[in-house]
């Protein structure tokens, strides 16, 4: 067990410099999960705790301990690959025993750990299988299988479920969340699903063009994002943004029509509300042209433009409804749900 | 080309590397570097002293009408070889993939001459068509044609090539046979929507598919023809009667090893590695261009 | 296939069996050479269907005399010098081209395309264009006549190098991470993981260089003067000579067979691996 401190971490490739003075305090047990689009660095960083990316410059420090120049072997982690990277020509057993065998472990204490793990995962029955006998949910547990039997300080998860279908993945998901609070190993987990990272991780890290955008717990990321690139990255559907002109507590669509806002800034801002929070209220400041209806059973999504305007618009109303496409619908949104950003920068305004 | 993590820098990869970059410094660039050398040279008609003298050996091949000749005599076989070898391969391979079942049979049938060896391949070919024995000029006599490869030019040119074309089937048949297996089967069935019939089909549709191993056929029988069909000539006619089967790499070693004149037979192992060379080039854009990595 | 009626079907494998027996006719005439006596074997024209001379014919070139009036080795030994080669060959080029194809994909040192160009090299010059100088070579090394002279000068291979260079390249990267992590070097990681997941490719490669080892001709032919030394596919040759003078083809024909049969049997038995060896090395 231990914590991991990232300080100052630069990663560049020759001249281009691809992530960005990341600093980051892992709490010994928690489980931290970095999401980001596709290119942000985010396989990268988590590389470069494992040892297999070399730190530009910076410190990464495992139980206090500098661990910039150790070999991964050295570095008391074991990862869990995207494709597994199970060793084909070997048994399941085999494969699991394997890091253990190199380390020179007595016999009996490796077969002791690998029934041990295979237990908690409920492989037992396909220990002496090879990996291509199995399925993909298999493979994968024995892929967790052998992260687990090398008791390690720290596991690193690299979209471990992106290869598994829809169904099998929410299963996973749940079943790897329940193992790591049984261990309790400090674990970090990297993933481009923002449903995943909500769910897994006691904290996230989002990253986005080799930057952390903000680092906190999934609710601190719902109801208070730290730019507009986080509240659009976190929450389904995505947030809608309107540009606004405020005036002591507030804001002008540009429709014309005004809105109450928990702030006391005034000139141009982009108003950011979560189509959630939209109540339908027949006096409402907000109109919307209805263009769609997406049924999902529980809920309604209504997408439209803000009336008079080309701006699109989401909503999500309780329960059914059927009609409204070409007329004008009209909703409110409490103050204290409505985020303001800064339109240059993308940074939050706070109140 | 490169793994995205390495293990660390070490005198291991050198030593790993040492004995293959040894190997090809003592017997191929040391050698290479000599007959490059040589080809400059001129020894006295004595064996007594060398005279460096430039480009003379290669002035001397360019305007030896033997070597020209023999030039000549080498693209002809070569082609020949090569379209008749391909030619046969191309018909057998179209039909061996129209069977459904047994095309694998037939492929066990007709893969196994790749496995003999060029000189036997001439050996097997000349018994046949011993002039005073053998089962050919027996058949050709009563049509009316004489059989003697030891006293007809092109006889006995018609006679290695025949024996070289033979050896090669096996390995063109089965680079067509899995080319056309390659061609999704609904393609085919398509034109065959579209009314073409088979003969219609092939020519259109599958030949023009599998015209990349064509090309790539095309460039290893050349290589096939220069260089490997060595044994087949100097099993069958060694390079006669006169030279009129003399292609280029039997005359590297017959006037090397033979004739000893050191200078020109070097002069020629260098046209001929440029040769080589040109090829392989072209070979390997080729297979660049085939297989994206 | 699109068409199923009878008759097509029926020309296809007409002209199948066609081409097969067009292919197969020199052999079989060598089959058929080599069940004869002597005597038949001078009648023109010749038999087109075997005789009953085989063992004898057999017996005679393997263990007797072989060819009367020359002085050959004995057959057996030739074969046993072919295998000697063949084996060499194989097993050395693919030895030394796993090992420098794993330097080549797994190790970022200086001079790594230096090395890399220098093999490739190789591919360039086969043997037939400089015979002369490396003769020389093998001459002043003091290895004429030996099974070293026949094999080591052949074993440096291009082509062996860059498939397995291929091989290597489609080895997922993530297993070397994850035997990183495990705490594997090397030579470990080399020898746990890289060599048995080639395994296939290995035996492939094989199946092609033991060939190419078996049917070698100029190269045996330059540097064996020593009759013990003899491999049986330059034998041919001389005996091909010998013919001018006595003409016995059935000893000529049953030595032929024997100097195909090992090859020949190697393609068929392991066909697939066959395949897959010749298409791999070639792309």
């Amino acid at each position: 067990m231990a914590d991991i401190q990232l300080k100052d971490l630069v990663k560049s490739y020759g001249p281009t410099e691809v992530l960005h003075h990341i600093e980051g305090d892992i709490q010994d047990g928690e489980f931290i999960v970095i999401v980001g689009p596709s290119g942000c660095g985010k396989s990268t960083l988590l590389r470069m705790v494992a040892g297999l990316e070399s730190v530009t410059s910076g410190e990464i420090a495992i139980g206090g301990t500098r661990v910039n120049e150790l070999e991964p072997s050295q570095r008391d982690i074991a990862m869990v690959f995207q494709n597994y990277a199970l060793y084909p020509h070997m048994t399941v057993r085999q494969n699991m025993a394997y890091g253990l065998k190199i380390r020179k472990l007595p016999k009996a204490d490796i077969d002791r750990r690998v029934e041990e793990a295979a237990e908690i995962l409920e492989i037992k029955q396909y220990l002496d299988r090879k990996p291509r006998q199995l399925s993909g949910g298999q493979r994968q547990r024995v892929a967790m299988g052998r992260a687990i039997v090398r008791d390690p300080q720290v596991f690193l998860f690299d979209e471990p479920l992106s290869n598994l279908d829809a169904k099998l993945r929410v299963q996973m998901r749940l079943e790897i969340r329940k193992l790591q609070q049984r261990l309790g190993v400090t674990s970090i987990y990297v993933t481009h699903d923002q449903v995943e990272a909500m769910t897994l991780g006691d904290r996230l890290m989002v990253l986005n063009g080799g930057y952390v955008e903000q680092f906190g717990t999934p609710i601190e990321l719902y109801d208070r994002p730290a730019s507009m690139f986080v509240a659009g990255f976190i929450g389904s559907p995505a947030m809608n943004f309107l540009p606004v002109t405020l005036d002591a507590g507030t804001a002008s669509l540009p429709s014309g029509h005004q809105v109450s806002v928990a702030s006391g800034h005034s000139g141009t801002a982009t108003l950011g509300m979560r189509p959630e929070h939209l109540t339908a209220d027949p006096d409402g400041p907000i109109a919307i042209n209805v263009d769609m209806l997406e049924q999902l059973g529980a809920n309604t999504l209504i997408h439209g433009r803000l009336d008079g305007t080309e701006h699109a618009i989401t909503a999500s109303v309780p329960g059914h409804a059927h009609d409204g496409i070409g007329n004008t619908r009209r909703f409110s949104i409490a103050p204290d749900l409505t985020h303001l950003f800064d339109t240059d920068t993308g940074k939050r305004l706070d109140s | 080309m490169l793994k995205r993590v390495h293990f660390p820098t070490s005198l291991l990869p050198y030593l790993l590397v040492a004995p293959q970059i040894a190997i090809t410094l003592v017997f191929f660039i040391w050698p290479a570097s000599q007959a490059m050398y040589q080809s400059f040279l001129i020894e006295d008609a004595f064996g007594l002293g060398t005279e460096f003298v430039w480009f003379e050996n290669f002035e001397v091949l360019m305007t030896d009408s033997h070597y020209l000749d023999s030039f000549q005599r080498t693209a002809v076989f070569s082609v020949l070889v090569a379209a008749l070898s391909m030619g046969f391969a191309l018909i057998l391979a179209g039909f061996a993939q129209r069977v459904v079942r047994g095309a694998m049979f037939y492929r066990t049938l007709l893969i196994w001459p790749y496995a003999i060896a060029p000189v036997l391949a001439g050996a097997l070919w000349v018994f046949m068509f011993n002039p005073t024995l053998g089962i050919f000029p027996y058949f050709l006599e009563i049509i009316g044609i004489t059989w003697n490869h030891y006293l007809s030019g092109n006889q006995a040119m018609l006679l290695v090539i025949l024996a070289a074309a033979w050896k090669q089937v096996a390995y063109n048949f089965l680079f067509y046979l899995a080319a056309m297996q390659s061609i999704p089967n609904s393609v085919i069935e398509a034109a065959a929507i579209d009314g073409a019939g088979p003969a219609r089909r092939f020519w259109t549709i599958v030949f023009p598919l599998i015209s990349p191993t064509t090309f790539f056929l095309l460039v290893i029988n050349m290589v096939y023809a220069f260089f490997e069909t060595f044994g087949i000539i100097h099993a069958v006619t060694q390079g006669g009667p006169g030279t009129s089967t003399t292609i280029l790499v039997y005359k590297v070693f017959n006037d090397g090893f033979v004739g000893l004149d050191l200078g020109g037979s070097a002069a020629q192992s260098v046209v001929l590695m440029a040769l080589v060379i040109v090829m392989t080039v072209v070979q390997f854009r080729f297979v660049e261009r085939k297989v994206a990595y | 296939m699109v068409e199923n009626r009878p008759l097509t079907t029926f020309v296809t494998h007409l002209v199948l069996i066609l081409g097969v027996l067009a292919i197969a006719f020199p052999v079989w005439i060598t089959f058929v050479a080599s069940t004869h006596n002597e005597l038949r074997m001078n009648q023109s024209p010749l038999p087109l269907w075997p005789g009953e001379y085989f063992l004898t014919n057999m017996q005679q070139t393997l263990f007797g005399s072989g060819l009367s009036g020359t002085e050959q080795a004995p057959v057996w030994l030739m074969l046993l010098n072919s295998l000697a080669m063949a084996l060499l060959i194989s097993s050395g080029k693919i030895v030394i081209s796993l090992l420098s194809a794993f330097a080549i994909v797994y190790f970022k040192f200086p001079f790594r395309m230096g090395f890399f160009w220098m093999i490739f090299i190789t591919l360039m010059l086969p043997v037939e264009v400089r015979i002369l100088p490396t003769f020389e070579v093998v001459a002043n090394l003091g290895m004429l006549n030996s099974y070293w002279g026949l094999s080591i000068p052949l074993i440096a291979s291009a082509t062996a190098t860059f498939m397995f260079r291929q091989v290597f390249l489609t080895v997922p990267d993530e297993l070397l991470e994850s035997a990183r992590i495990d705490g594997a070097g090397p030579l470990r990681f080399f020898f746990d993981i890289l060599l048995p997941l080639s395994r296939t490719n290995i035996a492939a490669l094989f199946v092609i260089l033991f060939i190419f080892g078996w049917n070698q001709y100029l190269w045996p032919l330059l540097i064996t003067t020593d009759t013990s030394m003899t491999t049986i596919v330059m034998s041919i040759k001389q005996m091909l000579e010998a013919a001018e003078q006595s003409p016995q083809w059935n000893i000529i024909m049953t030595t032929a067979l024997l100097a195909m049969i090992p090859p020949v049997f190697v393609v068929i038995a392991m066909q697939k691996l066959f395949v897959q060896g010749l298409t791999e090395t070639d792309k």
